[in-house]
């Protein structure tokens, strides 16, 4: 610690905005992802290995572009629904998880799970230079890094309120028991 | 392995029940590329001049576009190809929307039906399982409605649906296939679809579609992508809203609709109503579109929005595109508000938009005339929007004199007799006609109309600018860019044209240029319905994204075929003869050739012949409009000149026997 002039180390967040009022609902961004994620690259595609998918009822108006994200194990115990401008959605319509309660994100023959990955190489994803109805903006942001005297601070509130809540002494016991363990 | 297409067709016979997977051609490919082309040859291989179009063996071919489901932005078109019941000639109706890349992705270009099935029944193709289901339970439901119920009990979202309405159910001569926001509507292809006892085709696929030369195809893709934006930020000065930009007509953007509702014919295409576009109604249209109107929405891969999703009070939402938003309004001399609801009937229904509003406006001129009484129309409402609304309910049923007219004008016309045939005046080869009357005979239209065999102009006119510009400057400044002609010479002719004098119509462009302009815009079009590319992005506007300077390399990198623009030139011709020889075989002939007598009021008999004259010879046709010997054989359509000769069609000689022939 030098004191008070601190470097703050910044990173940079990539974002795809969605407006999915502006989606027409075409499709390209799956087709274009798709063809991108081929091996050699554009020696094929289709939609249904797409790590994007439009979740599209067009008789309801609803359209919601959706990125792959995380795999998950299990399936979520209740599922919700949300009303947004008088438009009921299936709470899934909003989730990126690969999950067993759906065929989203999940490789079409071998079921394999499928993540976005920002079309790594590639000055935006090519799912938002396809999307000509700019309802897929790539927005490029930097954050601070949490610095370190911070990241001290906070933990010594937490250790504090837990010294509060089991005295001093439990708390001290506990780490010891912890060191030695390592 | 078989690039941008699947290689493979699903072949289904109604009758017995039967699926099966067939390879396909690659050779064929080569020669027909796809789509139409391919279709034509099926066609002309297993439909004999004989074959009814309401009978076991016509077929109906629902045929992927080459491109559809590579990432060729707006490649996305279905070709429906059959016998129409209508024109007793070969239809070729397209539809857009999402069906083509899903068959692609399914693992078909082409699912080829044939034979009649005892019930009804619809079709689900999902991947490798295709199966034929029990539709009884479908039996006069709404396509739309039909696509959403299917789509439920097979637990399929995604599935995407054409089905038929009542009207092809009850073989409507106009009846449509619709598929969601979009339908193939001309010809009565829905009619034959019903005959078959097919409610409705459903496909699922999730498979790869392969392309032969990746980093060039996606090249090419990105031009095209680069040159729609500019496009798109840089609208042709000086012509009407609709022709500015790209895309279908953007009849659910664009609300100015002064040029249509002026220029265009109400009622039974009869009557002109100069004034008829007031800052009143401006506002009021606009409030009433705007107030229907959720979103406007694009086919599949198109970042055009040519369609809208509707939902008026009271009505089951429904998506519309293009020109079927006046054609009632304008049949039944009423308002926008009115067109937009009885076209949600109508599109449940499944009709095609612009006979049908027609047949009903000359059903009511036939009243109004006395040749049809009023026992003709029993409790039929007073008001002309109750009339239609009768009508449209009387003609999908079949009852009464809704039997007559499910069969269109021209055969209404016949049946009824006692002069309706004066009444049926907008036809063109047995088959309504977009509602334009015109003052001075137009060369280019002129020969567009009369040989064209998609038997619609939105789907034969395009590329070259509909009328000169006033000032030679303008034109100068609209050929600066104008890459996409396939000759120099067409510069120089549109540089040339002008409103008055020597060099305006009818002489002017001579008969050489408007072959050469005709046959330039009529080849656009087929090479779209082959490759199935969108005619909004291609053929239809000015100035467009694919031409025939980057669709050979499109071709090339995409379906690993060798192409050039020669090749690609002759391609399109060959499949063109082929519809053409398929015709002639029906018994199409020159006499056949003729736009309405009353299209323009200015006609030039003498010119006219001569165009026609002209225009076979182009073609390597003979003066009967029949494919010479000569000119099939060039084209490796030996088998059509031997059948030809066969038939007694044509002499060994290239002649057709006769004239009355």
């Amino acid at each position: 610690m030098t004191g008070d002039k601190i470097d703050k180390k910044m990173k940079v967040i990539k974002t795809i905005k969605i407006d999915v009022d502006k989606c027409n609902g075409c499709r390209a961004c799956e087709v274009i992802c798709s063809a991108f994620h081929a091996a050699p690259k554009y020696s094929s595609n289709n939609p249904a290995r797409s790590r994007i998918r439009i979740i599209r009822d067009p008789l309801r108006d609803i359209y919601v572009p959706v990125y792959a994200g995380e795999y998950t194990v299990a399936e979520c115990a209740g599922r919700d629904k949300y009303t947004i401008d008088g438009k009921e959605y299936d709470e899934c319509s909003f989730c990126r998880a690969s999950c067993p309660s759906r065929d989203e994100f999940k490789e079409p023959d071998s079921g394999l799970p499928l993540k976005c990955d920002m079309c790594e190489g590639e000055d935006e994803p090519l799912c938002v230079k396809w999307c000509l109805a700019d309802a897929l903006t790539l927005e490029t942001r930097e954050e601070e890094e949490p610095d370190e005297q911070g990241e001290q601070e906070d933990m010594e509130i937490g250790l504090e309120s837990l010294a509060d809540k089991y005295g001093l002494q439990t708390i001290m016991d506990s780490l010891a028991r912890m060191s030695e363990k390592d | 392995m078989r690039y941008a297409e699947t290689g493979f067709n699903l072949e289904i016979d109604l009758t017995r029940g039967n699926i099966e997977k067939v390879a396909s051609d690659l050779g064929d490919t080569e020669l027909y590329l796809g789509g139409l082309g391919t279709n034509a040859k099926i066609l002309w291989d297993r439909v004999p001049p004989e074959v009814e179009p309401f009978s076991p063996e016509n077929l109906l071919i629902f045929g992927a576009g080459l491109l559809c489901g590579t990432p060729a932005t707006g490649c996305n078109r279905t070709i429906v190809t059959t016998i129409s019941p209508q024109t007793r000639l070969m239809a070729f109706s397209m539809m857009g929307g999402f069906f083509a890349p899903e068959l692609k992705y399914a693992g078909y270009d082409k699912v080829i039906l044939r034979g009649q099935s005892p019930d009804l029944v619809y079709l689900y193709i999902n991947n490798d399982k295709v199966e034929i289901r029990d539709a009884s339970h479908l039996k006069g439901k709404g396509s739309i409605e039909t696509a959403e119920l299917i789509k439920k009990e097979l637990k399929e979202p995604k599935a995407q649906v054409a089905a038929i309405g009542m009207a092809g159910e009850n073989r409507v001569y106009y009846a449509s296939v619709e598929q969601g926001r979009s339908s193939a509507s001309r010809g009565g292809i829905g009619a034959v679809m019903g005959d078959k006892g097919l409610k409705a085709i459903v496909v699922r696929g999730t498979k790869d579609i392969n392309i032969a030369e990746p980093e060039q195809y996606l090249e090419l893709c990105n031009e095209v992508l680069e040159y729609i934006k500019i496009r798109e930020d840089n609208p042709i000065p000086g012509v009407m809203p609709i022709l500015a930009g790209l895309g279908s007509p953007q009849e659910m953007k664009v609300h100015d609709e002064k040029w249509h509702t002026e220029n265009f014919m109400w009622g039974n295409s009869r009557t002109r109503r100069k004034d008829f576009w007031t800052d009143e109604i401006a506002k009021d249209w606009k409030e009433t579109m705007e107030n229907a109107q959720t979103r406007l929405i694009s086919c599949f891969n198109c970042p055009m929005k040519c369609g809208a999703t509707l939902s008026l009070p009271g009505l089951p939402t429904y998506m519309m595109k293009c020109f079927t938003k006046l054609t009632y309004t304008m049949g039944a001399f009423s308002d926008l508000n009115f067109g937009l609801k009885i076209a949600q009937r109508a599109t449940e229904y499944g009709l095609d938009g612009f006979s049908a509003p027609q047949v009903m406006a000359f059903a009511l001129e036939l009243l109004d005339n006395g040749i049809l009484t009023d026992k003709d129309f029993p409790e039929m409402p007073e008001d002309n929007e109750g009339k239609f609304y009768y009508l449209l309910d009387k003609i999908v049923r079949r009852e009464g004199i809704g039997d007559i007219l499910a069969n269109g004008t021209y055969w209404a016309a016949k049946e009824i007799g006692n002069g309706a045939e004066e009444y049926a005046h907008n036809n063109i080869k047995k088959i309504e006609q977009l509602p334009l009357k015109l003052s001075m005979l137009n060369p280019i239209y002129f020969l567009m109309y009369a040989t064209g065999e998609k038997m619609n102009i939105t789907q034969i006119e395009g590329q070259f600018p509909q009328a000169p510009f006033p000032k030679r400057k303008q034109r100068e400044k609209f050929c600066e860019d104008w890459i996409q002609v396939p000759d120099e010479k067409f510069k120089q002719i549109f540089l040339d044209w002008e409103f008055r004098g020597d060099n305006s119509i009818p002489y002017y462009p001579t008969v050489e240029m408007t072959c050469d302009i005709v046959d330039w815009q009529e080849m656009m079009h087929y090479i779209d319905d082959a490759l199935g590319q969108c005619a909004g992005l291609s053929s239809f506007p000015l100035k467009p994204p694919y031409h025939i300077h980057n669709y050979p390399k499109f071709i090339s990198a995409g379906a690993g075929i060798d192409m050039d623009e020669d090749k690609l030139t002759k391609a399109a011709k060959r499949y063109r003869t082929l519809v053409r020889a398929i015709n002639i075989r029906r018994g199409m002939r020159r006499k056949d050739e003729k736009p309405p007598e009353d299209h323009w009021k200015k006609r030039f008999p003498e010119l006219e012949e001569k165009l026609l004259d002209g225009y076979y010879k182009l073609k390597g046709w003979n003066n009967d409009g029949i494919p010479t010997k000569e000119s099939l054989e060039e084209l490796g359509l030996d088998y059509v000149s031997e059948d030809f000769i066969k038939r007694g069609i044509l002499t060994d000689g290239d002649d057709a026997p006769g004239d009355d022939a």
